[in-house]
C-alpha cells in the first residue's frame, strides 16, 4: 500500500470564504469570525476529510470601499483575526492536519515571523506552514511608519530576503543545540547555535534565533504565484507553489514556467510541489450551485475578471476534474470554497468520500509530519559542522 | 472591613540561573507540554494569569553565547494563543518590548488573541536600552533614555488607537460619523494610518501592565497601567512603593484600585520552616555553579576572572569600567554595572567580614527566594504583605520546569482560600473580572454620544 498521496489537496480558510461576495450571502458567517469556536470547526471539519493541509488567510483591509456604508453586520464579517493568531489557537485541538497561516513580508518583523512560525510548528508537532502574504496594497505603507515600505514593485526582493532571514533563523540553531550536560554545566553547546550575520537593503540582522530548530527543521513555506514576481518568488524561496491560472491551458504554462524557474535559480524542482487554487461551488444539485454562483457574481465589481479556475457542480464532477486537470503537470490543489457555510462541509463529506471512491484520497493519516505528508525532505541546516 | 482579596500569576521560569535545569525533574522549556502543563496547574488553582517573560537576544557574555543557563524559548504571544486552547479561564500575559516591536502587528495579534481566548489576554509592556538586541530588527540600533518612553507613550497611544477604531458594540460607523476600523496616529517615533480589520475585542483593550520602575516609569503606570509588575518584593520596599504609586493614581482620576501591583516572587515549600531552608540551601548552590559565581562576579568586574577560583577570595584589581560590557543581553548584568566600583567595594567587605569565598558571596548577594516555608508559613507571609497593603498579590516564578507550580497549588493556595483572602473559583470569565478592573476608557472622538459628524 502506497503511503504517500496521488494528489495533494488543501483547502484555504479565510473569512466568509473565497469569493468576494461570500460575506453578502444570507448565511454568511458575520460575528462568528472572531470566535474561536468558529476557527475550530472549520478546520477539524477539513481534518475529518483527511486533506492535507489548511491555509488560513489574511487580510489587512476590510471588503468595500472607503466611504462604503457598512453596516454592523456586513463590518464585522469582513473583519480579520490575525492568521498566526488563529493558527495557533487551533493546533492543540487537532492532531494531524497542516495549518499554514499567512503573514506579510512587507508588514512584519523577520524575527519575530521566525520564532512565531516556530512556535507553531512545535505546538503542531511539524504541522506548521507559513503562506507568504507580499502587501502590494499602496496603503501598506501607512502601516509601518515611520518605517518606509519599499515602493511596489520592490517589494518582492524584500520577500524574497525576508523568507531568506526566517529560513536561516530557523537553521542557526543545529538540532542537537541543547545538550543539558549537567555533569560539564552547559545548557547548550554554544558551537551549534550559529549567527546569521544577515545583509540586505533594509535590513542587517545578526541571529541567532531565541527558538531552537523546530520539529520540521523549516516549517513549509507557500506562496501564490499569480504572475512574473510571484513566480521568481515561488522559484528561490517557496515549498508549495499555489498556481493561480485562469484555465486547464493556462494552470500547463504556469506550472511549467514554475519548474524551469526553479531550476533556473539552481533548486531541485523535485523539493517544490504545485498546488493549483479552484475556487468551488458545490451542490448535489447542479442547477442550485450555479444558482449560488450567480448570485455571488452578480456582488462582484464590473469587469473584475476571473484569475483562478473555478468549478460549480456536483462533488462527483469536481472529482472527476480534479483527477482530469492533474494532467496539466501539478501534484494537486488548494481548494478554495466560494462561501464557507455551505462548500466548506460539502468539501469536507461529499468531495472527500468522492475523491476516496476514486483512490486519490488517502483513508487515514500516515505521516505525522506536513514536510512528511508533501514527500519533501527535511532541510538539513546550513550552518552545522560536519 | 473585609479581607483584601490576594492576585496570584504564575511566571513560566525564565532563562537565567533562578531557573534549575539540572535538576532531574526539569523538563523542556520549549515543548508546549510544559506550557500546558504550567497554565493547567495555574487555572486549577485559580490563578489570575500566566505570565511569560521576553528575550529577543540570545544572551552572550564575553562575547560569547551563554552556556550556562536555560537558553532558548518560544515566541510568547503564539504559545499564549495556543494556551487559550487547553485553559477555560486563566488570563495569558506576555511581556512585550516597545522598542522592537511595531504597534500595528502588536496591536493587531493581542487584539486577535484576547477574541481568540475569549477576553483573557494582556501585555506587560517594557522599554528595552541595548542596541544588542536591536540588531535582530529592521531598525537596529539604541534608542536614548528619553526616546525610549517617548516610544513607550507613542506605542500604547497608537495601540489603543487601533483598539479603539470599532465602537464598544462594532457598529455602525453613521453614529459617530466615523468608518469601523479607521485608525490614524501620528508621533515622532510612530506614524502609521489605515484600516484595522480586528473588530472591538471582549476586554475592549487587553490588560497593560508595566514593569518600569524609575519616576517617569512609576508616573506612566499611574497614568496608564492596568498592573505593576513590580520588584519591590521585600515587605519594607513593597511598603513604600505601593504608597507612592497608588498616591499617584489621583493625579489622573483614578482610585487605587484601578491598578494591581503584583512583585515578582519566588518560593520553596517544605513540609517544615527547617526542611524549607535546607532545600533553599540546596536550590542555591544549584542556581549558583562555580562557573555561574564567576561570570557574575565578571558581569560586575567587566573583566576576565576566569582564572579565579571560585572557593577563593575577590579579586583584589577594582572593575573595568571603560571597555564595553562583557556581559549582553541581561538586565542584571546592565543593573550590575551601573555604580561598579561602589558596588565591587561593598562585596569585598562583605566577603571579607563573613570569610566568604566568590561562590558563597555571590550566594548571598544575589539570594532570590522570596518565600521559604511550610505552606501554612508561605500562606502567612504572602497574606501578610496583601493585607498590609505592600502589594497586591505576587508573580510566582517556580525554578523548575513545568513542575514547579505544583506543590504551591495543592497545597498552599488551599490556605489561603481556607483565609477567605483567595477566590475559591472564578468569578468572572476575563481577565480584567479576575483583576477587578474596570472597562478602558472609551477615546473620547468615539463615543457614542458626542456630536455627530454632519452629512
Amino acid at each position: 500500500l502506497s503511503t504517500s498521496n496521488p494528489l495533494h489537496i488543501a483547502v484555504a480558510l479565510g473569512g466568509a470564504g473565497s469569493h468576494p461576495g461570500a460575506a453578502g450571502e444570507p448565511d454568511a458567517p458575520g460575528a462568528k469570525l472572531l470566535t474561536a469556536r468558529h476557527w475550530v470547526d472549520q478546520v477539524a471539519h477539513v481534518e475529518r476529510g483527511r486533506f492535507d493541509f489548511v491555509t488560513i488567510e489574511d487580510s489587512h483591509r476590510l471588503i468595500g470601499a472607503p466611504g462604503d456604508d457598512i453596516s454592523t453586520v456586513a463590518a464585522a464579517g469582513s473583519s480579520r483575526l490575525d492568521a498566526v493568531m488563529i493558527a495557533c489557537r487551533v493546533a492543540p485541538v487537532t492532531r494531524h492536519i497542516g495549518i499554514v497561516a499567512m503573514a506579510s513580508t512587507t508588514l512584519t518583523e523577520p524575527f519575530l515571523l521566525s520564532t512565531q512560525i516556530a512556535t507553531l510548528d512545535y505546538v503542531s508537532h511539524g504541522r506548521a506552514g507559513w503562506q507568504v502574504d507580499v502587501c502590494t496594497d499602496p496603503e501598506a505603507a501607512g502601516y509601518v511608519g515611520p518605517r518606509a515600505a519599499p515602493a511596489a514593485d520592490a517589494r518582492f526582493a524584500e520577500a524574497a530576503d525576508h523568507v531568506e532571514i526566517v529560513r536561516r533563523l530557523w537553521d542557526s540553531w543545529d538540532d542537537d543545540a541543547e545538550i543539558r550536560d549537567a555533569a560539564g554545566q552547559r545548557f547548550i553547546d554554544r558551537e551549534r547555535v550559529h549567527h546569521i550575520d544577515y545583509q540586505a537593503p533594509g535590513f542587517s540582522i545578526r541571529g541567532p534565533s531565541i527558538t531552537p530548530r523546530p520539529p520540521q527543521g523549516q516549517p513549509i513555506v507557500a506562496t501564490v504565484v499569480d504572475g512574473d514576481a510571484t513566480r521568481g518568488l515561488a522559484a528561490s524561496s517557496s515549498d508549495v507553489a499555489l498556481l493561480a491560472a485562469p484555465d486547464a491551458d493556462g494552470l500547463r504554462a504556469r506550472a511549467d514556467a514554475v519548474r524551469a524557474a526553479t531550476s533556473s535559480a539552481g533548486r531541485d524542482p523535485a523539493q517544490l510541489r504545485l498546488l493549483a487554487d479552484v475556487e468551488v461551488v458545490l451542490d448535489a444539485d447542479p442547477g442550485a450551485a450555479q444558482e449560488r454562483r450567480d448570485r455571488l457574481d452578480a456582488r462582484m465589481p464590473p469587469g473584475a475578471a476571473r484569475t483562478r479556475l473555478a468549478f460549480t457542480g456536483t462533488p462527483a464532477a469536481l472529482a472527476d476534474g480534479l483527477v482530469d486537470w492533474s494532467g496539466a503537470g501539478v501534484d494537486g490543489y488548494r481548494l478554495r470554497p466560494a462561501t464557507i457555510t455551505r462548500d466548506l462541509p460539502a468539501i469536507a463529506e461529499a468531495l472527500s468520500d468522492e475523491l476516496r471512491a476514486r483512490g486519490v484520497m488517502r483513508s487515514a493519516y500516515q505521516q505525522s509530519t506536513l514536510r512528511g505528508r508533501l514527500g519533501l525532505r527535511r532541510p538539513t541546516t546550513r550552518y552545522a559542522m560536519a | 472591613m473585609s479581607a483584601r482579596q490576594i492576585h496570584l500569576a504564575a511566571h513560566f521560569p525564565g532563562v537565567n540561573n533562578t531557573t534549575v535545569w539540572s535538576d532531574p525533574q526539569a523538563g523542556s522549556h520549549i515543548d508546549f507540554a510544559s506550557f500546558e502543563h504550567l497554565a493547567r496547574t495555574a487555572e486549577r488553582a485559580k490563578f489570575d494569569f500566566f505570565f511569560l517573560a521576553e528575550g529577543l537576544r540570545m544572551r552572550e557574555h564575553a562575547g560569547r553565547l551563554n552556556e550556562l543557563d536555560v537558553a532558548g524559548r518560544p515566541d510568547s504571544l503564539a504559545v499564549l494563543s495556543a494556551l487559550a486552547a487547553v485553559t477555560e479561564r486563566l488570563g495569558l500575559m506576555a511581556t512585550i518590548t516597545t522598542t522592537y516591536h511595531e504597534p500595528y502587528e502588536l496591536a493587531r495579534q493581542l487584539g486577535s488573541l484576547d477574541h481568540l481566548s475569549d477576553g483573557r489576554a494582556g501585555w506587560n509592556l517594557v522599554t528595552s536600552s541595548d542596541a544588542f538586541t536591536g540588531a535582530n530588527f529592521r531598525r537596529g540600533g539604541y534608542l536614548g533614555y528619553d526616546e525610549r518612553y517617548e516610544r513607550g507613550e507613542q506605542f500604547i497611544a497608537a495601540a489603543n488607537a487601533l483598539w479603539d477604531s470599532w465602537l464598544p458594540d462594532n457598529g455602525n460607523g453613521n453614529a459617530t460619523g466615523h468608518r469601523p476600523g479607521e485608525f490614524a496616529f501620528h508621533g515622532s517615533q510612530v506614524q502609521i494610518a489605515g484600516e484595522f480589520t480586528v473588530p472591538r475585542s471582549p476586554q475592549g483593550h487587553p490588560v497593560m501592565l508595566q514593569a518600569g520602575d524609575s519616576d517617569a516609569g512609576r508616573e506612566f503606570a499611574a497614568e496608564h497601567a492596568d498592573g505593576i509588575f513590580s520588584r519591590h518584593g521585600k515587605l519594607e520596599d513593597g511598603l513604600r512603593f505601593y504608597a507612592d504609586v497608588k498616591d499617584r493614581l489621583v493625579r489622573y482620576g483614578r482610585a487605587s484600585e484601578d491598578l494591581v501591583i503584583m512583585p515578582g516572587a519566588t518560593f520553596i515549600i517544605g513540609d517544615t520552616d527547617a526542611e524549607a531552608l535546607d532545600i533553599a540551601h540546596d536550590v542555591r548552590r544549584a542556581q549558583v555553579s562555580g562557573p555561574h559565581a564567576i561570570m557574575f562576579l565578571e558581569q560586575l568586574w567587566n573583566r576576565d576572572l576566569s582564572a579565579y577560583d571560585p572557593d577563593g577570595p575577590l579579586p583584589d584589581v577594582d572593575p573595568d569600567v571603560e571597555s564595553e560590557a562583557r556581559a549582553q543581553g541581561s538586565a542584571q548584568a546592565r543593573a550590575l554595572q551601573r555604580e561598579a566600583v561602589e558596588t565591587a567595594a561593598r562585596w569585598r567587605r562583605r566577603a571579607e567580614a563573613g570569610h566568604l569565598s566568590i561562590r558563597e558571596l555571590v550566594i548571598e548577594m544575589t539570594a532570590r527566594q522570596s518565600f521559604v516555608g511550610s505552606p501554612e508559613t508561605i500562606a502567612a507571609t504572602l497574606n501578610a504583605y496583601v493585607q498590609v497593603e505592600a502589594c497586591d498579590g505576587f508573580i510566582l516564578i517556580p525554578h523548575i520546569t513545568p513542575g514547579g507550580l505544583d506543590r504551591f497549588a495543592d497545597e498552599v493556595v488551599p490556605l489561603l482560600q481556607e483565609r477567605g483572602t483567595f477566590r475559591s473559583d472564578y468569578e468572572g470569565t476575563t481577565l480584567r473580572e479576575h483583576l477587578g478592573l474596570k472597562p478602558p476608557r472609551v477615546a473620547d472622538r468615539l463615543r457614542p454620544l458626542a456630536s455627530p459628524a454632519a452629512g
